[in-house]
This record gives structure tokens, sequence and C-alpha cells, in this order.
């Protein structure tokens, strides 16, 4: 019994631990961009990778959530014969919920494994120690713009998501099931208020920042070799999810 | 002049360097040598603030490199240039940019003059422009080691940490590297350490030479007097005698 008291306990200590040491390594990052040398280079390199490159997949990803809402949202608002609502149904759903927290989830699953990896590479390789012995910071060179196109980067995807989802609803339920498409886009245009954006907008910053701050985090102290590295790049893809869905909780109760 | 005062170290209770004491002589070459795995690397990774030492001092130039932090420190390592023994050449960036790095990070050259010297590193390695082109990971072994090569002495530092310059290469390229560290050694007369155990190869090349074995130096000296050194361990490695025996 106690010895399970102490496994929690040193769980819990472990894990303040790693969020403090995490805040930390995101204070410095984030401080090292009003830091010369700049180089915006290296920011638009990580754009094209975290963001350029998830674009097809966000697209792909909204789209189909996009259908699947208003094809669910069809069926459960005919049963009330108020099938005009689809439009705000879908796009309200989309806005507040699925377009930040699935954005992100895909952003992590494709790009912060990716980052986890190739920071891990960096730091056995010993890439991160070269750049240092030429007096050059790797937070600063590797990091610090990762983190950056995380909190740009996301929110233009999220904005991607929403957007391409909210036309696959309108092709189900417009096009195929015959709603109409004044109806779609008018209870739309009267039901999402500025708060929501807000809100979505917010909680993707949140969430890249969180993701890409994980996936840099985790590569960054990789340790024991190539073992290592895949250690480190599953951990990212698991920890970021579930800290996307906490953070959505909190800030969703701050929004309501 | 570089001096390492008893310094000390271990890995999760494994010792790898127990009371190191050395003097790395401004403007020379000074070679250290030692079976894999004693912690030469490790040795070598302090010299630069790489690695933090459980006790002891890396005085550079009277500087304690393990307590400096910040500017200072940046200054320090601005002084400094090494050649990993992995090579640890940039993924992202082509051969022609690793080389040029250096150059873009800690100087302000125009454009034409790092192109030249970039070029002109290339030929000295036997590296076709066309190789400039490649990425670390297209490269062969003993061409990432060149590169890496070209990287560490691109800009003619104060000081340059060699670790393993010539393991992976074929006996010309061996002979042409150790020709070109003496040559530019002698041209600008950095301070060099040099981790290699390619014996008798090396003796040509040092002003001293140094024997890591058991976490200390156990011999020191010209090349001449450590061809002399009556202490067996030091016969046995430079005649490179079967490990076995030494039981
Ligand atoms: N970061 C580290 N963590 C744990 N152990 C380490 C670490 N770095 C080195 N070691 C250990 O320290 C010892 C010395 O390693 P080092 O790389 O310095 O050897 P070396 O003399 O350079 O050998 P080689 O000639 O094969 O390169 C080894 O036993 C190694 O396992
Ligand atoms: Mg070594």
């Amino acid at each position: 019994m106690i010895a399970l008291i102490r496994y929690l306990g040193r769980w819990v200590l472990n894990w303040v631990q790693e969020a403090g040491s995490m805040m930390l390594f995101l204070l410095q990052g984030l401080a090292l961009a009003f830091v010369p040398p700049f180089r915006p280079r290296r920011f638009l390199q990580e754009m094209n990778l975290i963001g350029v490159k998830s674009t097809l997949i966000i697209i792909l990803t909204g789209a189909f959530t996009g259908m699947v809402l208003g094809l669910q949202g069809y069926y459960t608002l005919r049963k009330y014969g108020s099938e005009g609502a689809l439009g705000a149904a879908v796009a309200l759903s989309l806005i507040r919920e699925m377009g930040p927290v699935l954005t992100a989830i895909m952003v992590s699953a494709r790009a912060g494994s990716a980052v986890t990896a190739e920071v891990g590479i960096m730091r056995i390789t010993e890439q991160l120690d070269a750049l240092d012995t030429m007096a050059v910071n790797p937070m600063q060179y590797v990091v610090m713009p990762k983190l950056l196109a995380g909190l740009v980067a996301v929110p233009l995807l999220t904005a991607i998501f929403d957007v391409v989802g909210i036309l696959g609803g309108y092709l189900v339920g417009v096009v195929l099931l015959g709603v109409s498409s004044g109806s779609y886009f008018s209870g739309m245009e009267q039901s999402v208020v500025p708060l929501d954006i807000n809100g979505g907008i917010v909680k993707s910053l949140v969430f890249g920042l969180t993701i890409i701050l994980v996936a840099s985090y985790k590569g960054y102290y990789t340790e024991h070799g190539a073992e290592g590295v895949s250690r480190a790049t599953n951990q990212t893809v698991v920890l970021s999810a579930v800290l996307v869905l906490a953070w959505d909780y909190i800030l969703t109760s701050f929004f309501m | 002049m570089i001096q390492v005062i008893d310094l000390h170290k271990a890995f999760n209770g494994q010792v790898v360097l127990d009371g190191i004491n050395l003097e790395i002589a401004t403007g020379k070459i000074t070679v250290v040598i030692g079976k894999s795995g004693v912690g030469k690397s490790v040795l070598l990774k302090h010299l630069i603030g790489l690695v933090k030492p459980d006790k002891g001092q890396v005085l550079v130039d009277g500087q304690d490199i393990t307590q400096l932090k910040g500017r200072k420190l940046q200054d320090l390592k601005r002084r400094f240039s090494v050649l990993f023994q992995g090579g640890a050449l940039f993924d992202s960036l082509s051969v022609f940019e690793n080389i040029a790095f250096p150059l873009r990070e800690k100087t302000r050259l125009p454009e034409t003059e790092i192109v030249s010297r970039v070029h002109e590193r290339l030929e000295q390695m036997n590296l076709s422009l066309e190789a400039g082109k490649k990425f670390p990971d297209e490269l062969s072994g003993g061409m990432k080691k060149r590169v890496a090569l070209a990287r560490a002495m691109i800009q003619e530092p104060e000081i340059i940490l060699f670790d393993e310059p010539v393991t992976g290469l074929d006996p010309p390229m061996t002979n042409t590297v150790f020709h070109l560290i003496r040559k530019t050694h002698g041209a600008s007369n950095y301070t060099a350490l040099v981790v290699a155990h390619d014996i008798p190869e090396v003796f040509s090349i040092a002003d001293y030479v140094a024997m890591l074995h058991q976490g200390r130096i156990i011999a020191f000296g010209t090349p001449a007097e450590i061809q002399q050194h009556t202490d067996p361990m030091v016969q046995s490695f430079i005649r490179g005698e079967p490990d076995f025996l030494e039981a």
C-alpha cells in the first residue's frame, strides 16, 4: 500500500517536474525570438514543413469531417423538422470544436512526430552540439522557428479545415440531401457569433504551440540512440493528443 | 594554453575520467591516444564545455570554461572549432552549405568570398563541385569525414579539436589529411588537439602525445619520448599487441 502511494507520489512529482521544465523550455524558446540574429529563412522553412506540407491532409480530413457532420446533422435535425439549421450546426461544431481539435491532432501526427524525429536525430548525431560549438544557440536556430511556425501555421490550417468542412457539409446536406442552399448559409450567418470564432482561434493558437512544444522538447532531450528517437516520437504523439484534449476542455469551459 | 586540472567524470556510476591533468600548449599539436572507449571523446567534449565535469577545471588562457556562462562562454567558443567523431554534419543542409556554415554564422564575408573559400576546401579534400550539391545522407563514410574536416578547418580558428580525423579514410587520404593538418598548422599556427590511434602516422604530426588509460593520462611527451616510454601499457599500445596479453 505504502509502496503504491510512493509510486504514485513519484509519478506525480516526475510529471510536475517535466511540465515545469517544458514551461521553461517554452519561455526560453519564445524569448529567443526577440534576440538577434534573426533568421527569417528558418521560419519560412519551418512554415513549409509544419504548415504547407500538412495542407493536403487537413483538406482531406476537413472535407470528410464536414460531410459526416452534414449527414449526422441532417438526420438528427430532420426528426425535429429543422433541417434549415443544418448550416448553423455544421459551422458551429467545426469552428468551436472539431476544427481546432482535429487539425491539432492531424498536425501532431504528421508534423509533430516529424519534428521530434528530426530534432532527436540532431541530438544523437551531435548536430545540436556542433551548432553550440559554432557559437550558434541550438534552441534559437532549431527550436524557436518551429515554435513560431506552430503558432502561426496551426490557426491557418484550422481555418482551412473549417472552410473545407463547411463546404463538405454543404455537399452532403444541400447537394445530396436537398436542404436549401439559402437556409444553409443564412442559418450559419445568424448563429455564428464573434465569440465562437475567437474561441476557435484561441484554441488553435494554444494547440499549435502545445503540439510543437511537446514535439521539440521530446526531440531535444532524446537519449539512448535510435531507439530513444523512436520512443520520443511515440511519446510526442500520445502526449500531444492528451494535452490537446485536456486543453480543449479547459478552454471550452472558459468560452462557454 | 589549455590546462585540464584534475578532471573527473562518471556516467551513471561508470567512471570515465578519473583525475585528468593535461596541458595543451598554444600553437602546438597535441595528440591523445588510447584504446577505444577510454574516454578520449568525453575528454575532448569537456574542453569546449559540451560536457560538464563532476569535478575539476578546464582553463582556456586562464578562464575556466566549466564555470563560464552567457556572453563570455560564447566568446570563448568562437575561438574553437571542433571535428566531431561522427562528423555531425547538418542533414538539412547541402555539403556546400555545411562547409559554409561557420563562415555564414561567425563572419560577415561577402558571398563571393564564401563561395571561393568553400570551393578551395572542397578541392583540398578531393571533393568535386558536384559533391558540394549533395546532402550528407548521400555521401560515403569517408566523404562525410572529409566534409566535416573541411567544415572544421574553413575558418582557421585559434584552437581546433579533431576527434579521429582520419578514421575510415583510405591510406592516401589519411596521409593527405595529416599533411593538411601539418600544412595549415604551419601556416596559421593554431593550437590543435587530435584524437587518433593511427600509430605510427600520428607521431609524424604530433608535437606532444598523451596517452589516456583507465581515466588518467599515463604518459605524456614528445613522440620520441613516447616511443621510448617504459610503461608496458604504452609499449603494448603503440606496438598494437593484442589485448588479451594484458592479463
Ligand atoms: N553521454 C554518455 N552517457 C553515458 N555514457 C557515456 C556517454 N558518453 C560516453 N559514455 C561512456 O564513456 C566511455 C568513453 O566514451 P568515449 O566516447 O569518450 O570513448 P573514446 O575513447 O572516444 O572511444 P573511441 O575511440 O571508440 O571513440 C564509454 O564507455 C561510453 O560508454
Ligand atoms: Mg571517441
